[in-house]
């Protein structure tokens, strides 16, 4: 269990990108985090592993406490996956070695040095095997499709045998049929291994479709936290300001635009 | 219509005072080169014509080149590419954490930061000659100097390109293995080093190449090597024997060079 406890972040130069927020987050559970540009939703996410330091507030973690300290951050982050929006592998690394990547929050700093175990490449194989890839597990990453990319980015978290997956945008930069293969196996793995998945998506139609809970920023404020069913067009208005045909108007990612994407 | 016009003719002056500038560019550069020319002695030609003739006796003196005492060659020319070997390796080990320190993206501290550019500037500025000669005082005649000489002032231009190629690594893929709960040691050789590892690679087989040229020169300050045994055919005046060891330095360049392709192209 995740306890976000009054968090809020200002950024270097002034921003507040979260303002006082609490919320909790359980093990099993599939939360899809909505808001529009700007909301601190990556903001949030990235406090969720001590990427971003709180300005105040703190987020505690079951068996580890407050999230402060290079110790509680490290042992925590060894059991978070998280997955990013460009996936963020290195192209002339093969599949496998990107993968092993996920390994080194168990490794100390000379342990690092040594190559990795054949027990921890199998277990990396397995993780790449479940993501679907193995027979690309010997290829360059930037030989794959940006799809395939992302399901090495979730092998890479799958690795690190987490009990909570953060998930920034994954799907933002793919195409709607390998964004619902994304979204489902992210899905799949939170309910088989009873992870706690956090998930931001622009998508409102995957939000409604994989969320067990949705929960909106709007402005750095927790705007609406609950069931996808109760998200109806008054709630979403609340999310993007506006009304919900053409709830964006900057887009970062023109393939976020797809038509068809928002419900 | 009369604005229309106006605006085209702002234009075109504005197209002639920029060509203006470089024509006026271009004249300052060929005015400097002129001047450096003549500074260094190349407008007298009196001096030029009365060396042309002391240039023919000595090219004639040096056919044919005399390879009688190739023999003696061998074992300098095994010091002279153990020399580029070492050297190399040396300034490898030397230049790869100072070249971090002195990334921006990977060092601790501006302070380090600077610290480091600073020993890596100040290294690249003692011409190795000049190493070559301090260490021959040091440490004597032979091949040890000549590494010491060669690696250190390769500290210096290594560590500069291993820094410049380390900086422009992606982050993208360094916030992952953070995410992930990895150390900055980790860090570093599981997501900056996989990156650069090819240009780093490249860097060091084209210093390795540099460096058995650079032996050649160094032993004609006591460094050890060929270029030993090609200031002693100079000092006995043997300008066939001379010409024979150039031309032999010259094949081990190829040779090296090419040796140095083929290991780039390997790693492509
Ligand atoms: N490193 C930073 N420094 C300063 N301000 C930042 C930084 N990162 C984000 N911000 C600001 O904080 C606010 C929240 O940003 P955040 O990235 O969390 O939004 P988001 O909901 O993820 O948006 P998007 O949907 O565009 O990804 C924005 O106003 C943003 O400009
Ligand atoms: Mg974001």
């Amino acid at each position: 269990m995740i306890q976000v406890d009054k968090l809020d972040v200002v950024y270097a130069n002034g921003t507040r990108a979260l303002a006082p927020t609490s919320v909790t987050f359980r093990a099993g559970q599939f939360t899809v985090l909505l808001g529009a540009s700007g909301a601190g939703k990556s903001t949030l996410l990235r406090a969720l592993n001590g990427l971003v330091a709180p300005t105040h507030g703190e987020v505690r973690i079951d068996g580890i406490g407050a999230l402060s300290g290079r110790k509680a951050i490290r042992s925590h982050r060894r059991r978070t996956g998280m997955v990013f929006q460009q996936h963020q592998l290195i192209g002339r690394l093969t599949v496998l070695a990107n993968v092993l990547i996920g390994r080194l929050g168990y490794h100390g700093s000379l342990r690092t040095l040594l190559p990795f175990s054949v027990a921890e490449k199998q277990l990396a194989l397995d993780a790449i095997e479940r993501v679907g890839l193995l027979d690309y597990a010997l290829r360059r990453a930037d030989q794959l499709s940006g799809g395939q990319q992302q399901r090495v980015g979730i092998a890479r978290a799958l690795v690190q045998e987490p009990n909570l997956i953060l998930a920034d945008e994954p799907v933002a930069s793919l195409d709607p049929a390998s964004a619902d293969r994304v979204l489902g196996l992210l899905h799949k793995i939170c309910k088989d291994d009873g992870i706690a998945a956090i998930v931001s998506l622009h998508q409102l139609e995957f939000a409604k479709r994989y969320a067990d809970r949705i929960v909106a920023l709007a402005a750095g404020h927790v705007v609406f936290d609950g069931p996808p069913a109760r998200l109806g067009n008054q709630e979403i208005a609340r999310i993007y300001g506006t009304t919900p045909i053409g709830v964006r108007q900057d887009t970062p990612q023109p393939s976020t635009l797809k038509t068809g994407t928002y419900a | 219509m009369a604005l229309v016009e106006n605006r085209h003719l702002d234009i075109l002056a504005d197209d002639r005072r920029a060509a203006f500038r470089h024509a006026g560019l271009a004249g300052v550069i060929v005015v400097v080169c002129l001047i450096a020319l003549w500074i260094t002695g190349f407008f007298d030609a009196q001096r030029l014509m009365e060396g042309l003739p002391a240039l023919g006796q000595l090219a004639s003196e040096m056919v044919p080149p005399d390879f009688t005492r190739w023999q003696h060659w061998i074992k300098p020319l095994i010091d002279t590419l153990a020399m580029s070997i070492a050297g190399t390796v040396l300034a490898v080990v030397l230049s790869l954490p100072l070249a971090l320190l002195a990334a921006p993206n990977i060092s601790p501290n501006a302070a380090v930061y600077h610290i480091c550019r600073v020993v890596l500037s100040a290294l690249r500025s003692v011409p190795e000659l000049i190493m070559g000669i301090i260490f021959v005082a040091a440490v004597g005649f032979g091949a040890l100097p000549g590494v010491l000489a060669l690696a250190l002032h390769s500290v210096g231009m290594v560590g500069k390109f291993y820094a410049e190629a380390i900086e422009h690594v992606d982050p993208k893929p360094l916030e992952a293995a953070r995410a992930a709960g990895a150390g900055p040691f980790q860090v570093i050789t599981h997501a900056v080093l996989p990156q650069v590892l090819p240009q780093l690679a490249d860097i060091t087989i084209y210093r390795w190449e540099y460096h058995f040229r650079a032996s050649a020169v160094l032993g004609i300050v006591g460094a050890g090597g060929i270029g030993f045994e090609l200031i002693a055919a100079l000092r006995v005046i043997r300008y066939d024997q001379v010409s024979a060891i150039l031309l032999t330095i010259l094949a081990c360049v190829i040779v090296v060079d090419a040796i140095g392709a083929w290991l780039r192209k390997q790693l492509k």
